[in-house]
């Protein structure tokens, strides 16, 4: 039984010494004889963007041919400009049908005139200048995306060429500032959309926008979260890529430029994309959310129907009466095992 | 009318850089814009080989494609120009570009580019022929002066080429084949360097 396995295993020994003898004379014959033509070779690695030499100092002057630019050409004026058309029109047309269709979503009990505090003024200060930022980096960059196609048939190229002109220097200007106002931002509400249990079920009832009983929520439900996050990982994305493009300064080369343009163009298209649905539920779509942010504070039945644990969290630290909250049915896992308040 | 092309010869450039000064002078351009560069690769090593290269002025430019503000346009004989009134310095044409040509003037802090200027064909800009306005933004207009551009009349081994794409291709074969003959190979067709990038003929 033991010669017959290592009969086997030098027989296979045999076939591999040679496969490997062939495999060698084959790359020594390959090396020895000159396949290629000198010449031939020298414009393959001037296409491969092999750099030579250039009296003419300068970025990538040495480099003749650089193929990438095609690539970038077609990525942007193809599936990145059409896949961006149809999902933002697709968004816009969605979001009007439901309007048209369901319409907002009303306060399911009359206003008590009693005010609950939900948003304190930096909150709210931040959240303004950020959407404003938002909105200018969003329209100027669509312009220079979409401008030539949209806006060039309606108002000239000369008047055009002139709101570009100032648009990509507000573009180039607000995008640090929207950078630094998504870190704060990122600081300030990081905590309240941790992920819970909870939010799970508000997710799988659309947050009861179709009918139902209104799901349970915390002080951010999970359509909250969710636009939380999607924005702290695109904003991550356009941030990082819109510092390189901003700077020319740094000295970065072509094939980097053009990868930051196409992710920054895909993650913008994509918030921007989200944000439709964040502006039309925070105005139109729920009756009394627009207030929240405004005054920074909304009425009782608001808070009940919408963020029913958050109100109890509250009455539990004593921020609101005990009997405001008496609708509320609480779920024993909604305190935070953290929290002191929850063993008091 | 004729079509314009670029040729450079590769078998000839002794890289002196003729084209490059006779372009920076003819057309003053500004400081740190060079219209035209020469390369040379495997520099210093046997069989090393220089081009001249600057705009190509493309069958199918990628520079126009992606203009945000599209302010290029082909002439009659197939020159690409663009505006610099339109232009904002967006740079998308220089990512886009084959050959980097397209060059900017640092415009203010944070290295902020300029408006876009790149080889012309010695064929000016929008304006008038020949006005003020004309020359300062665009260098001369050779072309309608009835001559062809500088930096091929300039070379003094003729390694650049100008003018009918027709016309400098023959004169191209004519002289792969009698380096053939030269050098007792059979003739191999030869595209010209960069012709295949730039107009679409089959290899490069
Ligand atoms: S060489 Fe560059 S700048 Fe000139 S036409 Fe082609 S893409 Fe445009
Ligand atoms: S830099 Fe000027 S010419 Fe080039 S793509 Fe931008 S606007 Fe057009």
């Amino acid at each position: 039984m033991a010669t017959a396995v290592s009969g086997h295993r030098s027989r296979r020994l045999w076939w591999a010494t040679v496969l490997a003898l062939v495999l060698l004379t084959a790359g020594l014959v390959a090396v020895a004889v000159d396949w290629t033509n000198p010449r031939a070779d020298l414009w393959r690695q001037v296409r491969e963007g092999v750099e030579g030499y250039s009296a003419v100092r300068g970025l990538e002057s040495g480099e003749l041919i650089q193929a990438s630019g095609e690539v970038w050409r077609r990525w942007r004026n193809g599936p990145l400009a059409w896949v961006g058309g149809v999902l933002l029109g697709g968004v816009m047309f969605a979001l009007g049908l439901f309007h048209l269709l369901h319409g907002p979503q009303r306060l399911a009990k009359p206003r008590t005139g009693v005010r609950v505090s939900r948003w304190h003024l930096g909150e709210r200060v931040l959240h303004w200048i950020t959407a404003v930022l938002f909105l200018t980096l969003a329209l100027t960059g669509l312009s220079l995306l979409y401008g030539r196609r949209l806006l060039i048939p309606l108002i000239g190229h000369e008047s055009f060429a002139a709101y570009l002109a100032g648009a990509k220097f507000v573009h180039n200007l607000t995008g640090p500032l929207f950078v630094a106002c998504l870190v704060v931002m990122g600081l300030t509400w990081f905590r309240d959309n941790l992920w819970r249990k909870i939010d799970w079920d508000w997710l799988k009832s659309f947050g009861g926008m179709f009918g139902g009983p209104h799901p349970h929520a915390g002080r951010m439900n999970a359509g909250e979260k969710a636009w939380f996050w999607l924005l702290m990982a695109m904003g991550t994305v356009v941030s990082v890529t819109g510092l390189i493009l901003d700077l020319p300064l740094f000295g970065l080369e072509r094939e980097q430029l053009q990868l930051s343009h196409l992710l920054h163009v895909a993650a913008a298209l994509i918030v921007v994309a989200a944000s439709l649905g964040h502006i039309y539920i925070g105005t139109l779509g729920t009756e009394g959310a627009l207030e929240g942010m405004v005054t920074g504070s909304v009425d009782l039945s608001w808070a009940r129907q919408h963020h029913d644990l958050w109100l109890a969290e509250l009455a539990q630290k004593g921020k609101v009466a005990e009997s405001e909250v008496r609708e509320v049915k609480r779920p024993s896992h909604f305190f935070r095992p953290d929290d002191p308040s929850a063993s008091a | 009318m004729a079509r314009m092309k670029f040729l450079c010869d590769d078998e000839r450039c002794i890289e002196c850089n003729a084209c490059v000064t006779a372009c920076k002078n003819e057309h003053e351009v500004p400081w740190g814009v060079n219209r035209r560069r020469v390369v040379t690769l495997n520099d210093g090593e046997p069989g090393e080989k220089s081009i001249s290269v600057a705009c190509m002025h493309c069958s199918d430019p990628p520079c126009a494609a992606v203009c945000p503000v599209d302010c290029f346009y082909v002439t009659e004989d197939g020159v690409v120009l663009h505006d610099k009134d339109l232009c904002i310095g967006c740079g998308y044409c220089f990512y886009a570009c084959p050959f980097g040509a397209p060059q900017f003037p640092q415009d203010g802090a944070f290295g902020v580019r300029g408006k876009m200027d790149k080889c012309t064909f010695c064929a000016g800009g929008p304006e008038p022929d020949h006005s003020e306005a004309e020359f300062k933004k665009y260098g001369r207009n050779r072309l309608a002066e009835g001559k062809l551009p500088l930096c091929a009349e300039m070379c003094s081994t003729k390694a650049l080429l100008a003018g009918d794409g027709d016309v400098i291709a023959d004169i191209f074969r004519e002289r792969v084949v009698r380096r053939a003959d030269r050098d007792g190979e059979t003739v191999k067709p030869q595209v010209p360097w960069g012709w295949g990038q730039a107009y679409g003929d089959k290899k490069s």
